[in-house]
């Protein structure tokens, strides 16, 4: 039994939206699926015109994307070994042979790292400070509060000399440390500001209860306010890793070596000899994957998340 | 099982104060209620004693203890709240086992502890079931299961029926006493409904604007009220006020209002100035040759009693009369009150002029 009741909509309203919004779908959806099928083309089939939309799949993208390959002349070729995989059988069609792994899985690490890494770190920091926001009397609260949303008043970026400058004195340059650090301090606000609406709507009632009975302020906050606050961690969690992630400006800027995430790195793959677009997207195809994992994985909380209080009780 | 003693306990929210200075005490047993409207800092005093909020000064005794700036955890007190606070993600049982958990029980002894908790309050059919879908009712006794089964010292009770309806809150009330009744430990419930208060409570606390008006039993607080606030706020209708100039001698039993002369319980202490004449409309009789004369304006039927609007030289007052006496709008009646009952105020501040029907009492508070 619920205490309103909302009046069903008609059915040719049902249509349009559902025309409009399937319509929507697959606007957006189209360049991704533009992506994935790239992947599996043939770089003729990638650039020919008019585009193919039937073609023959193959996984040489992913082949490319993974591997470093060498030219040989014909006699070298001719005096290999059979070729002992699918991959070699690939490259070997282009008069090449495998010379080795590519940086792609270093550099996909990399992002995997600091992206979950910077994204654990906001959240963990993120939840104490919103919830000592949400409860505690602190002194210039608003100011502090307002404080910390003004660090994301101007894009990130315009304080990139600086932050380079800071990094190369700190020796935080491509390091993974100076990229987690740096994803956090951009997301914590953000984190910040989300988890204390989720936790302002926990009432103080259930930690009370929990005081009352025995147990102290810690094992509150943890056995009965973070259970209930899953939801907005989930969907902040989700926020925080799509915009490191993705990020690319300060990942060229601050990284080249050790610590140089996928994004950066993705364009460079069409460098080495004419334009491996199948490779490029084979890579951006894969670089989707974890993101859409995580937040398949927190769908549930997600919907409920981004709804905010709206329709919870 | 405690008695609680409050002494001068104060509390203030940056400039604002919203208990000032309460004192009363609480027996071993007793079903005590804190009364008054809302935002007079009726849940503050409860949260104080609870642990909940640390008071400004003042002192706090639970069991012969002084635990005024001692954290919840350590106070041996229940809760329950208005809004009940059942965890949602948990189911029944849990809600009720969660609190021995935290005194680390055997897994055998919690569940053998919340059913016997749950046959008490006879919601052992539901002990499986996530709090979400409960009824009203059924949460409420989960949020007393929860508060029993660790048995405290004491009970603390934010209107615990506010969020149930009328008709359940009658059923709820009496559970609630019976189950006082049978467990017998010490119990603080706060309500701003004076019925509730009257029936259910051993003692009463009346505050008004966080200072306590009046602490005594419901008998007492209806018949002798200390201010005109608890006056007019204990009874329905409430107590008629009949505002005059005048002047009384202590050791006077009578008073003269104008070319009328009361009968008064003996007065104890002199007074010069501004005075209500407190009469509760069950004291007022009509009478033919009442000299006190007054003008019907309406009448109101109740079944076995009716009440009556009259207009008098002195303001307007209702009486509660058997339904059998004929009124008739319009009509002149003559009044008299029950001498016995009556209390006299000082309007100026409020309070009571002592007598010998509320002397005894007045000391308390
Ligand atoms: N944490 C608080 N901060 C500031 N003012 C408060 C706080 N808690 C209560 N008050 C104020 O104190 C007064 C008494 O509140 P409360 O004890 O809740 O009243 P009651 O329970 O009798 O309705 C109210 O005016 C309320 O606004
Ligand atoms: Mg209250």
């Amino acid at each position: 039994m619920s205490a309103y009741s909302i009046t069903e909509p008609s059915s040719r309203a049902k249509w349009t939206a559902g025309i409009l919004v399937t319509l929507y779908a697959v606007i957006t959806m189209v360049p991704l699926l533009w992506i994935v099928a790239t992947g599996f083309k043939t770089p003729s089939d990638a650039i020919s015109y008019p585009p193919k939309v039937f073609f023959e799949p193959t996984v040489e993208g992913y082949v490319n994307v993974f591997t470093t390959r060498t030219r040989l002349s014909p006699e070298a070729l001719a005096a290999l070994p059979p070729p002992a995989n699918f991959a070699e059988e690939i490259v070997r069609q282009y008069d090449m042979v495998i010379a080795g792994p590519s940086r792609f899985g270093e550099r996909f690490l990399n992002s995997v790292i600091i992206g979950f890494g910077s994204t654990f770190l906001s959240i963990f920091l993120g939840t104490l400070a919103a919830y000592a926001f949400s409860r505690f009397k602190i002194p210039l609260k608003d100011d502090l509060l307002f404080f910390i949303l003004s660090t994301r008043m101007m894009p990130p970026i315009a304080v990139a000399i600086p932050i380079f400058l800071m990094y190369r004195q700190l020796g935080l340059s491509d390091t993974h440390l100076g990229m987690i650090l740096l994803y956090t301090a951009v997301n914590i606000s953000l984190a910040v500001w989300l988890l204390k609406g989720f936790i302002d709507e926990i009432p103080r009632e259930y930690e009370e209860a929990a005081l009352i009975d025995g147990y102290t302020r810690f094992q509150a906050f943890y056995k009965v306010v973070l259970p209930q606050a899953a939801t907005g961690i989930a969907s902040t969690a989700i926020f925080c890793l799509i915009f490191a992630w993705n990020e690319y400006a300060f990942a060229v800027l601050l990284t080249s070596g050790t610590a140089q995430t996928a994004p950066p790195f993705i364009p460079t793959i069409i460098g080495v000899g004419g334009q491996d677009w199948p490779a490029v997207a084979a890579g951006a195809t894969l670089f989707l994957v974890p993101v859409m994992v995580f937040t398949i994985l927190l769908r549930k909380h997600l919907l409920r998340g981004i709804t905010f209080g709206a329709v919870r009780k | 099982m405690a008695e609680i003693i409050i002494k001068n306990l104060r509390k203030e929210f940056g400039s604002f104060t919203a208990v000032q200075s309460s004192s009363f005490r609480i027996e071993d047993g007793e079903f005590f209620m804190l009364l008054g409207p809302s935002g007079c800092g009726k849940t503050t005093t409860l949260r104080m004693i609870a642990g909940l909020e640390l008071p400004t000064s003042g002192q706090i005794w639970i069991d012969g203890e002084e635990v005024g700036q001692k954290p919840a955890s350590q106070r041996d007190i229940a809760f329950v709240f208005q809004m009940f606070a059942l965890y949602p993600h948990m189911n029944v049982r849990k809600n009720i086992a969660y609190p021995l958990v935290s005194q680390g029980l055997s897994r055998a002894r919690v569940r053998e502890k919340v059913e016997e908790v749950a046959r008490l309050l006879r919601i052992e059919h539901i002990l499986d079931r996530p709090v979400g879908g409960l009824s009203g009712g059924d949460r409420q006794r989960v949020a007393l299961g929860r508060a029993i089964v660790r048995s405290p010292k004491a009970f603390m009770m934010d209107e615990p029926l506010g969020a149930l309806d009328a008709e359940f809150r009658e059923i709820m009330a009496e559970e609630l006493r019976a189950l006082h009744d049978r467990m017998g430990a010490t119990t603080v419930y706060v309500t701003h409904d004076q019925l509730e208060a009257m029936q259910m409570g051993d003692k009463i606390v009346v505050m008004n604007h966080g200072v306590v008006e009046q602490f005594g039993t419901p008998q007492d607080i209806y018949d002798k009220p200390a201010t005109m606030f608890v006056a007019e706020f204990i009874g329905s209708p409430a107590m008629n006020f009949l505002r005059f100039r005048g002047s009384v001698e202590a050791g006077a039993t009578s008073v003269r209002m104008h070319h009328h002369v009361f009968e008064v319980p003996e007065l104890r202490e002199p007074f010069d100035g501004d005075i209500a004449f407190g009469v509760r409309p069950e004291h007022v009789r009509f009478s033919d040759n009442g000299a006190f004369r007054c003008r019907v304006d309406a009448t109101e039927y109740l079944g076995t009693t009716q009440i009556v609007t009259l207009n008098s030289d002195h303001g307007q007052l209702k009486a509660r009369i058997s339904s059998d006496q004929p009124v008739r709008v319009d009509e002149t009646v003559g009044l008299e009150f029950d001498p016995k009952t009556i209390t006299l105020f000082d309007t100026g501040t409020g309070r009571a002029l002592r007598s010998d029907l509320n002397e005894g009492v007045l000391s308390h508070g």
